[in-house]
């Protein structure tokens, strides 16, 4: 393994189009990493600032959404002195092309990551199936 | 909606005219991206160091605040000396199984130190540090001389 790089700045990336808004605040793409085995989809989302009761896992037909909302965390009697990043909701939407065992999602989330395993639909056991000559 | 953001205008300090006309384009290149529900008073210092950092203060304390999703405290080292707080650390991500495929790439795994300058004198010995959800909060306390004195008219 290489020396671990250094870590570069990386400015959150508002979601461009997302459904119109009811409730002012910025909306944020969660960076993500996705992976996939023979029996599992994993996600890995960065969002940071989101309680674990916050977030919002919905899976319908094949669209997954990950959405979190984030509390202020600053208290109210705080004056900036230095804003070098904003905070706001997260919110993400896929498209699976993998049936998905709704049954066995499981979602973790730790130090602001979540960690969201999507379990393929089993099939069938592939057959083979042997020809007889008569 | 649009024209109470417009008066909501945060309080900041005009140097030039020209401040107020660039403020005057961004706002209406916001409106014609059709993002009107986001400020589009934003001026976000950057700095182009990992992390991005935010720094409040109130009557007793400073506030550094930085999203380090993915760090655990034990990777993290935060040292202050005078006014001068410098944090440091390594995001790592757990192994993943070899033949995994992967669509998006999007995190980072890397190294990181920054160092940056209190705006005032501080009480080196008080300094406290926690982690919640991926978000570093890091309470300074001023020194006494630093704080605002409440002075009282006999």
């Amino acid at each position: 393994m290489t020396a671990a790089q250094e870590l570069q700045v990386k400015e959150k990336q508002e979601v461009a189009s997302p459904a119109e808004q009811t409730k002012p605040g910025i909306i944020f793409t969660p960076d993500v990493d996705i992976f996939e085995t023979d029996r599992n989809i994993t996600l890995l989302a960065d969002m940071p600032g989101v309680a674990a009761d916050d977030i919002e896992i919905d899976l319908r037909e094949n669209i997954l959404t990950v959405a979190g909302d984030v509390k202020p965390f600053e208290g109210a009697d705080e004056s900036d002195i230095l804003v070098e990043f904003e905070i706001g909701k997260y919110h993400r939407q896929f498209t699976l092309s993998d049936k998905i065992d709704q049954g066995k999602i499981e979602a973790n989330f730790e130090d602001g990551v979540l960690r969201l395993t999507l379990p393929k639909e089993e099939k069938a056991a592939p057959r083979k199936i042997a020809v007889k000559s008569a | 909606m649009l024209t109470t953001r417009f008066f909501n205008i945060p309080t900041q300090s005009f140097k030039s005219p020209f401040d107020e006309l660039n403020r005057m384009r961004r706002f209406l290149d916001h409106l014609t991206q059709g993002s009107a529900y986001s400020s589009p008073f934003r001026s976000l210092s950057q700095s182009g160091v990992f992390p991005s950092i935010n720094m409040t203060e109130d009557v007793d304390n400073y506030f550094i605040r930085a999203e380090l999703p993915g760090i655990k405290a034990g990777n993290l080292d935060i040292q202050v000396e005078g006014k001068v707080l410098k944090l440091s650390g390594e995001r790592k991500f757990s192994e993943e199984d070899e033949n995994v495929q992967y669509h998006r790439r999007e995190r980072e795994a890397g190294t990181f130190s920054r160092a940056f300058t209190l705006p005032g004198d501080v009480n080196v010995d008080k300094v406290d540090a926690k982690m919640s959800n991926g978000i570093l909060t890091i309470t300074v306390p001023k020194a006494e001389a630093a704080k605002p004195k409440q002075i009282t008219i006999s």
